[in-house]
């Protein structure tokens, strides 16, 4: 019971098929009685794996071949390789998402083409794929060798190819075998009769200590989507633009008729929640920061040498791409809002520390030396005189830090904190531009207001003898 | 006594900048430090009420050295050029906040301001400006009044009537000569000016090079300079 009062966290990737298949689980947990919560495109491999590994997820779809490929290089037995780490490698849920090669229905049925050796007596055909495709020692290589092929291949972005097929100017491009492209423009995947492919078998990793009563709900799942079910089920969610809970609610309904709760994800609602998460990152590390920062601009204008060090270490932190810190964040704190406000911490420690140092150093001697020279004690100098005279200037730096973060804090979605930057990536991955404007126009009014605010706090904090 | 400067010595970057240099000044006194650029003037002055501590020997004051540099301090009274007045506080609160840092009740200050507006001869509507909103003589002003608010002894000066023009310079060095005269506090003036130190002090201490070239009253610099530097530093200014 008590292992039942324990919700369990869901993850899934950067892409819809990752998406539905989380929701998946999600929704077979909750109709079967076991509270589960879905942390949503939290990001890569990498970033799923080691979230499993260190408890921040229970659970998350992830596939056969980049289990081999990926996170256990070498490995012969997958699942006890994984059993060592803990982790517990569930049955095929029944479909593969491997590499494929697909043309028109039509003109392969023309040319009396149906798996990739039929190819070899059409080396005039052009081919057109990703460059990703064309690059991978697993991909156009591989198949080359292993087919024999002599086709001419051409990379290009994945976008065009399918127009390129249509008009004819390729005959065959590269997929993924539940791509949603299929239905959609009428492709056939060609069967790949040698093997070249690695297998991308879909199956659910789940840690070890997970509730038996879990473990048994989501066996439900294993087996239960097959090939077509899973295109249907990609095609739905990013070519009918339907949400993936819906799709994956439909889908449990008819397939396993369990009964999901459904939740509505209406506009105004999906906002109100994604401004109250943003300004939750923003407000909470920008705090922090204040409290850190301006201490440590005070100190740096006191000590010259410690200064440089200082400030020279909060600008080294200003340049690790954002994305690699936050990446960096996750084994030292896991996942969610809180590595994303260490990291925006961070981030804003650099403009607040040099803002109060500049301010500071930018005060005449003469007006120190006056402030020690009336008998203040040297608390009283900084908190009368000192911060006061550099309070526009610290201000500025806190201003600038502020619309920094309202900016950068949209990444913190990858690793799951949410806030703006979930309906962006949502958008991005649906290539939904709407949706993409959902997030990042009010991502903009946001970083404006923050700036006008700011610009009103000035006239208060700023004494009214520097304004003159 | 009130100061007392045992064989100090400053240096910057290795060279002596003032010293070795004996000293005395009485309550009551009133001294010029006088001389050219870089005598070191103004690093004696600073050494007088700590802003300057001596590399060498040492600076006693009322008989003790100083150690609570901030207490000392508030019993001596500094005006620098220009006022030194802070641009974020009105000339009221710039006068008083050394009074309110020390939590005195807010009637006395107000009766203490009302007082010094009238001694220094300022408006008082004038304390509600900012410095950025006074002339150069109402900012020296209101400097002095600062230096006077906790009612010290002792009134150290560094050039205060350095960048005034002709008329508010000559109207303020009656005004501070006649204040010294009311208040007789003990005063220390550096400045340039053999026409300022006579107005203004008794003694004169002309300095050359970081060291004391004469110690006498401001009357026998003039009548009997005591070496060459002296005879042409009273010449240069007849």
């Amino acid at each position: 019971m008590i292992a039942l009062l324990l919700v369990v966290v869901v993850g899934s990737k950067q892409f819809t098929e990752s998406v539905v298949l989380g929701e998946l689980c999600t929704q077979t947990l909750s109709a079967q009685g076991v509270p589960a919560e879905h942390r949503r495109e939290l990001g890569g491999t990498r970033v799923l794996f080691e979230a499993l590994r260190s408890g921040q997820i229970d659970v998350y779809p992830e596939y056969t071949g980049t289990i081999q490929q990926e996170l256990l290089p070498g490995a012969t037995d997958l699942a006890a390789a994984l059993d060592q780490q803990g982790i517990h490698l569930g049955r095929p849920l029944g479909f593969d998402d491997s590499y494929a090669i697909g043309m028109q229905r039509e003109v392969a049925a023309r040319l009396g083409i149906s798996s990739i050796t039929d190819l070899r007596a059409h080396p005039e055909l052009q081919l057109g794929f990703s460059n990703e495709f064309m690059q991978r020692k697993d991909g156009w290589p591989r198949v080359r060798e292993v087919y024999g092929l002599s086709n001419a291949a051409r990379g290009l972005d994945h976008a065009l190819a399918y127009g390129a097929l249509r008009s004819g100017a390729i005959a065959a491009v590269d997929l993924y075998s539940t791509d949603a492209e299929i239905p959609k423009n009428d492709l056939v995947v060609l069967r790949d009769d040698r093997s070249a492919f690695p297998r991308y078998e879909a199956v659910l990793l789940s840690r070890k200590g997970l509730a038996p009563e879990a473990a048994r709900a989501l066996e439900r799942l294993e087996g239960r989507i097959d090939q077509r079910e899973m295109i249907d089920l990609n095609a739905r969610a990013l070519v009918d633009r339907i949400p993936e809970r819906e799709v994956a609610s439909e889908f449990l309904q008819r397939k396993l008729s369990l009964q999901p709760a459904s939740a509505s994800d209406r506009m105004p609602a999906r906002l109100w929640k994604r401004t109250r998460e943003h300004l939750f990152l923003v407000a909470l590390s920008l705090g922090a920061a204040i409290l850190a920062a301006v201490p440590l601009g005070v100190i740096s204008f006191r000590r010259r040498r410690l200064g440089q060090f200082i400030l020279g270490l909060t600008g080294i932190v200003q340049t690790i791409p954002s994305l690699a810190l936050l990446v960096f964040m996750i084994p030292l704190l896991g996942i969610g809002a809180g590595p994303a406000i260490v990291a925006l911490f961070l981030y804003s420690l650099l403009p607040i520390a040099r803002g109060t140092h500049a301010g500071l150093t930018a005060i005449a001697p003469e007006l120190i030396e006056s402030a020690h020279a009336l008998g203040l004690p040297k608390g009283a100098v900084l908190m009368q005189v000192e911060l006061p005279l550099a309070s526009r200037a610290i201000l500025s730096g806190i201003k600038t830090a502020a619309v920094i973060d309202v900016g950068t804090a949209t990444l913190g979605a990858l690793i799951g904190a949410g806030g703006y930057g979930q309906t962006i990536l949502t958008g991005i991955r649906l290539a939904d531009t709407a949706l993409i404007l959902e997030g990042a126009i009010p991502a903009a009014v946001l970083a404006l207001v923050v700036q006008g605010l700011f610009e009103l706090v000035e006239r208060f904090l700023v004494p009214r003898g520097l304004r003159l | 006594m009130i100061f007392q400067v045992i064989r100090a010595v400053k240096r910057y970057g290795g060279a002596v900048a003032l010293g070795p240099i004996d000293l005395s000044i009485d309550k009551g006194d009133t001294v010029s430090l006088l001389g050219t650029s870089g005598a070191g003037k103004s690093t004696l002055l600073r050494m007088l009420n700590g802003l300057v501590v001596p590399d060498q020997g040492e600076v006693r004051f009322r008989g003790a050295p100083i150690v609570d540099a901030p207490a000392v301090r508030r019993q001596i009274g500094y005006v620098v050029q220009g006022g030194g007045l802070f641009p974020h506080l009105d000339a009221g609160a710039n006068v008083a906040l050394v009074a309110r840092f020390l939590g005195k009740p807010e009637p006395e200050i107000a009766q203490r301001l009302d007082e010094l507006c009238e001694l220094v001869r300022l408006p008082r509507d004038a304390l509600s400006r900012f410095p950025s909103q006074m002339s150069g003589g109402q900012a020296q002003r209101v400097g002095l009044m600062r230096a006077l608010m906790l009612d010290c002894e002792v009134l150290l000066f560094d050039e205060p009537l350095g960048a005034l023009d002709p008329i508010t310079r000559f109207d303020l060095q009656q005004d501070l000569r006649a204040i010294f005269t009311r208040l007789r506090k003990t005063v220390v003036i550096v400045t340039h000016d053999l026409h300022e130190a006579l107005a203004l002090t008794a003694r004169a201490l002309l300095m050359r090079n970081g060291q004391v070239v004469q110690d006498s009253p401001v009357a026998e610099l003039i009548r009997a300079p005591k070496d060459e530097f002296a005879a042409r530093f009273v010449k240069a200014q007849a």
